[in-house]
């Protein structure tokens, strides 16, 4: 009986896996409730986030909800307010539906959500790749430190000399390795191109963009995020705000400021192309502005300022440029039609509209769809 | 690291063993191991048996039970399973008076596992069986793949509460009686008057001018109904309505020899486990009375009072919302020792109506350990309840009816009526809570198609689930299913034609009712 339950030890991990590939479907399944509302994801330490989901379990026939309640024990009158159980509607000695919480690390939801929107592996810049080394003990070599001795190998030297020499006896098998059998592993190197990446959010804050857009924006952004991390080993983001003036703001800020006023969307563009000429040199990096905003702008002139900066400065420092129109109550949704316009052929820009939070999925799709 | 029980521990292990026996206690070779947390949540995962077959939930299972056990919310003592021998798995970070605790518990279940009725059918070398079912699904599994078997296994288990559990009970006969035995004669018998009345048609004989009068037109009508139901009775399948839906699938869906295995499999151990469901309170309020008398009569060691008072009391505890089973088992057992013990029972005592009298009742019978034996050995958590609980008992437990305010959406404390807490109480634990479905019909509308009923009384089915579940019937019986069940004071026939298709719902009408179709189909 012992012997069976050390064997059987980590004989669950099968049963765990099994269990983890369902709910991983499930989240497929659900992707797009959980991309609606981002905020139902939790994020747990650097690299692991939890997604609530209705406990998966194998259906019953059973009762539903009793009109009649159930059964309790305690003190109180009739009408004392009775803590049901888990919260869930269910108490007592009814079955409760239970939530559970499961954990998945940012890397595998983005390889879902890869997977659900049939996104390309983005293909870096060729000519801009910086090489770096890593290495994995692959080889052998006859001196180095004990700890990386290789005892197979050793073994096998010492095995192979007491052959030669004949000092080997197959009645008494006995192998001493001297210094030169002794094998270790050794490091190879291996080139490797890594690649830098930043993202610029640049968030039209003036006052026609209410607490709903600025909701999409932030749970679009979230998912861009996701992805463009799993993509490059290192992501930067920066963030810029604007409403007739551009400024760089922190993450915090930049989802919960609320500004009011004009806006003036070339001020964010300059912006924008002065910190990639200072900090994001294009040969280093691969650079991905994103623009939100409801499409209002304060001139046609400052339309046709923003093409000439788009033209001579970004377009051409980017990967790709995205503008993210966010419909709201106000805005007029100018400024997608006149990027149209103005670079009808040009595949370095995409623009998307986003009527709500539904239409953030197939945003991401188009935004993230052409594998740059 | 090893499993067996440290020197000390097996000290206290055989001491706590002689005092189990000397109260009278009768259980089987029970094994004692000792398994580290994560051992131990693996084996409950698999509910009790490390060999199990491979399953999703049970890696589910696990992932619930290691993480409650990591945030400290909720630690298993110890797990016994029922199985000559008992094996009983311990925690090893238990304290050493929480071993002993558990140990006396453990013993309880043992002598419960072997003694109560109810579990008298059950397999007692389940142990190498459901390795043996293991084996089986994993060569299927290796056999037919994966993504089927599990598609086909999840399908069974989802049925898994559709089983009858008195049909243990049921002595079957052996396969076409043959002997001259008087049963047989007495049918061939009953058959042949049977026949005869018909033949002779349902009149008496009359002349023709009394005939009105000897054979009034409505008798005879009746009689001629009551024929007809009869014969139809005897042409349809199944001819009385058939309670173990599963061993109905068993027998006669168009299973291939894989699925049948597996689906025998899954009935087995419904089977296995259902008298632990059917006996909950029961079994744990038994194993609860003895480690409390012998751990405060004998075992405890003066240092360990408190400890020991701390860990009972935790185990006890019940919350408003919630009916703890070990406390409601041990309070209605002592109340039914102190009971027996002072003569409050019989045909006086039910007939006093003095109060003051029937509270100072005491005719020192000292019958209490007696009966107490009696009824572990007769009762399930139904007939327990139903008998024992009474006005005096649901008010000394502050027992109390809670249901939904419709004004705030909130539960709250409806009634202290002891009668209809009895009944909301009884209602729960009646085939465990779960609705009854039949088999009605296994040849509906003449075409092979499956029709279940369900049983409606007084709540109705879940329906979303309900017909996820019906699909996995579907999925078994590979021909269209329905089933008959009763929606807000309606009745109400869901179809499943395909397992990936959609659920349909019709009203019930005289005409979908299984018995005017085998009328219409069979003539």
């Amino acid at each position: 009986m012992s012997r069976e339950v050390l064997s059987s030890l980590r004989k669950i991990d099968k049963d765990r896996n099994r269990f983890h590939e369902i709910v991983r479907g499930k989240i497929k399944q659900d992707l797009k409730k959980y991309v609606k509302h981002h905020e139902m994801i939790g994020r747990k330490g650097k690299n692991i986030v939890s997604i609530p989901m209705p406990q998966i379990e194998l259906p019953h026939f059973r009762y539903g909800p009793n009109p009649k309640g159930g059964v309790g024990q305690g003190d109180g009158e009739a009408g004392t307010p009775v803590d049901a159980g888990d919260g869930a509607g269910q108490a007592g000695n009814q079955p409760g539906r239970h939530k559970i919480e499961v954990e998945v690390s940012l890397e595998e939801l983005a390889q879902i959500l890869g997977e659900e929107l049939q996104l390309p592996r983005i293909q870096p810049r060729g000519e801009n790749q910086i090489e770096t080394y890593s290495g994995r003990y692959t080889g052998i070599r006859s001196a180095g430190p004990e700890s990386l001795r290789h005892f197979k190998r050793t073994y096998r030297e010492a095995l192979r000399r007491q052959l030669a020499s004949g000092i080997y006896d197959p009645e008494d098998p006995i192998i001493v390795p001297v210094r030169e059998d002794r094998r270790y592993r050794s490091r190879r190197e291996v080139k490797k191109p890594d690649f830098n990446a930043v993202i610029i959010y640049m968030m039209d804050v003036s006052g026609s963009m209410g607490k709903e857009q600025k909701e999409v924006v932030r749970t679009e952004s979230f998912w861009i995020d996701t992805w463009l991390r799993s993509q490059y080993k290192n992501l930067e983001v920066r963030y810029i705000v604007h409403d007739a003036a551009a400024r760089e703001v922190d993450r915090d800020t930049f989802y919960h400021l609320r500004e009011s006023g004009g806006t003036k969307i070339s001020s964010a563009y300059e912006l924008c192309a002065r910190m990639i000429e200072t900090h994001f040199p294009p040969a280093a990096w691969n650079i991905y502005p994103f623009h939100f905003s409801d499409g209002d702008n304060w001139s046609g002139r400052d339309t046709e300022r923003c093409a000439k900066l788009l033209n001579e400065m970004l377009l051409p420092a980017a990967n790709i440029f995205c503008y993210g129109q966010v419909r709201s109550a106000y805005g007029s949704g100018q400024f997608k039609k006149d990027l149209d316009r103005a670079f009808a052929d040009d595949d370095r820009i995409i623009t998307s509209d986003i009527p709500d939070r539904d239409g953030i999925l197939d945003s991401i799709r188009e935004f993230l769809g052409t594998g740059r | 690291m090893t499993t067996s029980l440290t020197p000390e521990l097996q000290a206290a292990r055989e001491q706590i063993e002689r005092y189990a026996i000397e109260y009278g206690l009768d259980f089987f070779e029970t094994v004692f191991e000792m398994l580290d947390a994560d051992q131990l949540n693996e084996v409950a995962a698999f509910g009790g048996f490390p060999t199990r077959y491979p399953h999703w939930r049970f890696g589910m299972e696990y992932n619930q039970l290691e993480k409650g056990y990591t945030y400290g919310l909720s630690k298993i003592y110890e797990l016994v399973i029922n199985n000559d021998p008992c094996y009983a798995y311990l925690m090893r970070s238990n304290a050493f008076v929480d071993q002993k605790l558990v140990m006396a518990h453990v013993f309880g279940h043992c002598d419960f596992f072997k003694n109560n009725l109810w579990f008298s059918k059950t397999d007692r070398k389940m142990m190498d069986h459901m390795a043996n079912h293991g084996t089986v699904i994993r060569r299927w599994i290796d056999r037919i793949g994966l993504q089927e078997v599990e598609q086909f296994l999840d399908g069974c288990l989802s049925l898994d509460n559709l089983i009858d559990p008195h049909s243990m009970f049921i002595r079957r006969k052996l396969s076409a009686p043959r002997d001259d035995g008087s049963d047989e004669a007495q049918n061939t018998q009953n058959a042949r008057d049977a026949r005869n009345t018909r033949n002779e048609g349902v009149k008496f004989r009359a002349k023709s001018y009394m005939d009105s009068f000897v054979n009034p037109r409505a008798r005879t009508a009746r009689e001629l109904e009551r024929i007809r139901k009869e014969a139809r009775a005897e042409t349809r399948f199944p001819p009385a309505p058939v309670r173990d839906v599963l061993e109905f699938l068993l027998h006669h869906a168009p299973l291939k020899r894989w699925q049948a295995e597996i689906l025998e499999i899954v009935r087995k151990e419904a089977y296995y486990f259902a008298p632990q469901a059917m006996t909950k309170i029961m079994n744990e309020g038994w194993a609860s009375y003895w480690h409390s008398t012998m751990m405060t009569q004998k075992i405890l060691d003066p240092t360990e009072v408190i400890d020991y008072a701390d860990h009972h009391s935790g185990t006890m505890a019940s919350s408003p919302g919630r009916l703890n089973p070990y406390k409601l088992g041990i309070e209605l057992f002592r109340d039914i020792e102190q009971r027996w013990d002072c003569g409050k029972f019989g045909k006086e005592y039910e007939e006093c109506d003095d109060f003051e009298v029937k509270c100072r009742w005491n005719r020192n019978l000292g019958l209490g350990r007696k009966k107490i034996f009696e009824v572990r050995r007769t009762h399930n958590d139904v007939t327990f309840l139903d008998s024992f609980m009474n006005q005096e008992f649901c008010e000394a437990q502050k027992l109390f009816n809670y249901g939904i305010n419709r004004r705030t959406g909130q539960y709250e404390i409806i009634d202290r009526d002891w009668r209809k807490v009895k009944s909301q109480l009884l209602f729960s634990l009646t085939n465990w809570g779960q609705p009854f479905i039949h088999v009605l019909d296994g040849n509906y509308r003449n075409r092979g198609e499956l029709y279940l009923g369900h049983s409606w009384n007084g709540v109705d089915l879940q329906l979303d689930v309900a017909a996820e579940t019906l699909k996995n019937v579907c999925l078994i019986w590979n021909r269209p299913v329905h089933l008959e069940t009763c929606l807000e004071g309606k009745g109400l026939i869901l179809t499943c034609e395909d397992p990936r298709g959609e659920i349909t719902s019709q009203e019930m009408t005289p005409s979908t009712s299984p018995e005017e179709q085998t009328a219409i189909g069979r003539g």
